[in-house]
């Protein structure tokens, strides 16, 4: 029998693979995934940050909302940084990814530590958001997760025909009047939305293959762009629901790490699939 | 009215000009522009369509380039998009018809019919739901054909549309030219193959980093014109027209 506790991961999970099983795959048809990958080392800063700022103001330091709107200003800003040194021209942007994402996160583990040497219990499981704990995600933080998911699926399918365009020639759908900077910057947002919430629950080390695996699994078994979203969203969904129960059956798997496995073992079925074919 | 004016337009790619004050009239009809690599001629097509950063001005059929936007079409270089995308022959055609799609859903029914349509045109209607991945390198170059007629444009820019492709889909490609020049299109096409020029096109733009002639193909396209743009190192299987 599944407890009240488990059913609540288990749903949060399934929310947040079906959220980022959508927006994955626009996220790695205009080759963002290095990019999400930075956003979410880039939110530590953010989310130690605000549970430092937390302390001070004396509120409760397990609450998410604060913490996860301090990852999210930090990956914006970890995203800026990308976007700025690259513009200088004197490196690449892969460069400028590792640059960024190296050193954001070192300024993160530097707060941690520099919270935890602090009396009050203001670090209590700041940690987790590095490898991610889903087992302590509450009911209110599942009902957020469905909410997230329910805003991802619903904006890609509402911007499905600009996103289309944008990923598959960018040109092509500025000559027609698409806005590419605002269309590229609605994506950059749905990435950044699915990082920052899935952070406490697969955390930031691993919350990119959240937005790679299942999209690129459904990429192998769909020639076409509403087929692989669909896949996509069912994929990311079953390895949420399956890494969360494998997850509370193994006391002390990272949910996190549980879930990105069953994704894992999604893309390499698909690969061994579309070798037959 | 003069479907293109290109009015001191100059490119710099950091320090190093690729384009310096081209100004040219583009005429009615069937222009080829040529030059050789690197002589800017993919970048004048972009420029003019404002696709990358450029000083000079760009006038499309008298007014700017947001206000003819549906009047213009462009074919970009088949390479220039991951043909390993996830999408039919006939989803790539449908987006020349994204601007008149709803924010949501499907495409309107009219809208499919007209990208089917644009598919016929090159002869492809027969794959029309075969995944791009899967089409070859012709077939490809006239789905990006296809797409360029479907947006029913007036102004066709078009960025090597006979490149890499075999004998029978280039004398395809070239009737599908022929006819639309003849219900009146404009189309301006970035050309490599000097030998063909004069099989082909009316008009001629010789283009090495500035305008090194205009004009039509029998008072431009001149052995000692040829030299001017190319240079003399070039072989003479050029020359033969």
């Amino acid at each position: 029998m599944i407890s009240h506790n488990t059913l609540v991961v288990v749903l949060g999970c399934a929310a947040l693979g079906v959220a980022s099983g959508a927006v994955g795959c626009f996220a790695l048809l205009r080759g963002r995934a290095l990019l999400a990958d930075a956003m979410g080392h880039a939110a530590l800063p953010g989310v130690v940050g605000a549970a430092l700022l937390g302390a001070w103001w004396g509120t409760d330091p397990r609450a998410l909302p604060p913490l996860l709107l301090g990852g999210a200003v930090a990956g914006t800003l970890g995203l800026w940084a990308v976007h700025a040194l690259a513009a200088t021209g004197r490196i690449r942007q892969d460069a400028a990814i590792g640059v960024v994402l190296a050193s954001f996160y070192a300024l993160g583990v530097v707060g941690l530590s520099v919270i935890q040497a602090m009396p009050a219990g203001a670090q209590a499981g700041l940690s987790h958001f590095i490898l991610g704990q889903a087992a302590t995600m509450r009911t209110q933080d599942a009902w957020a997760a469905g909410g997230l998911a329910l805003v991802s699926v619903a904006a890609t399918v509402a911007l499905f025909p600009r996103l289309r365009a944008l990923c598959f020639d960018a040109e092509f759908a500025a000559l027609q009047g698409l806005n590419i900077r605002r269309t590229d910057a609605a994506l950059m947002g749905l990435i950044l939305l699915v990082c920052i919430a899935g952070l406490p629950a697969v955390g930031l080390v691993l919350v990119v293959a959240l937005l790679v695996l299942p999209a690129a699994t459904a990429r192998m078994l769909n020639h076409r762009l509403p087929g692989m979203l669909a896949t996509s969203c069912a994929v990311g969904g079953t390895a949420g629901v399956l890494g969360a129960l494998i997850s509370a059956g193994h006391q002390g798997w990272p949910t996190g790490a549980a879930v990105v496995l069953v994704g894992m073992a999604f893309f390499v079925a698909a690969l061994l699939v579309r070798r037959e074919a | 009215m003069t479907p293109l004016s290109i009015r001191h337009l100059s490119v710099f790619y950091g320090e190093r000009p690729a384009l310096e004050d081209v100004s040219w009239e583009v005429p009615a009809g069937l222009t080829a522009i040529i030059g050789p690599n690197g002589a800017g001629k993919s970048t004048l097509l972009k420029a003019a369509l404002g696709l990358i950063g450029h000083q000079g001005e760009a006038r499309f059929f008298g007014t700017t380039l947001d206000a003819a936007r549906a009047r213009v079409g462009y074919l970009p270089q088949r390479a220039s998009v991951d043909w390993d995308f996830p999408a039919s022959a006939l989803d790539v055609v449908s987006m020349a018809r994204t601007p008149r799609t709803r924010w949501w859903g499907r495409l309107p029914r009219r809208e499919r019919d007209a990208a089917r349509a644009a598919l016929a045109e090159v002869g492809l209607d027969a794959l029309a739901d075969r995944p791009i991945g899967q089409l070859s390198g012709g077939q490809q170059q006239r789905v990006f054909l296809a797409r360029c007629l479907a947006q029913e444009a007036d102004l066709l820019l078009m960025d090597e549309p006979l490149a890499a492709v075999d004998a029978a889909t280039e004398r395809e490609i070239i009737r599908v030219l022929q006819k639309l020049v003849q219900a009146g299109k404009s189309i301006v096409a970035v050309h490599h193959d000097l030998a063909s020029v004069p099989h082909i096109f009316q008009h001629a733009l010789m283009l090495n980093g500035r305008v090194i002639a205009a004009g039509t193909v029998a008072e431009v396209f001149t052995p000692a014109m040829i030299v001017d743009t190319y240079g003399p190192g070039l072989s003479d299987d050029g020359l033969a027209a």
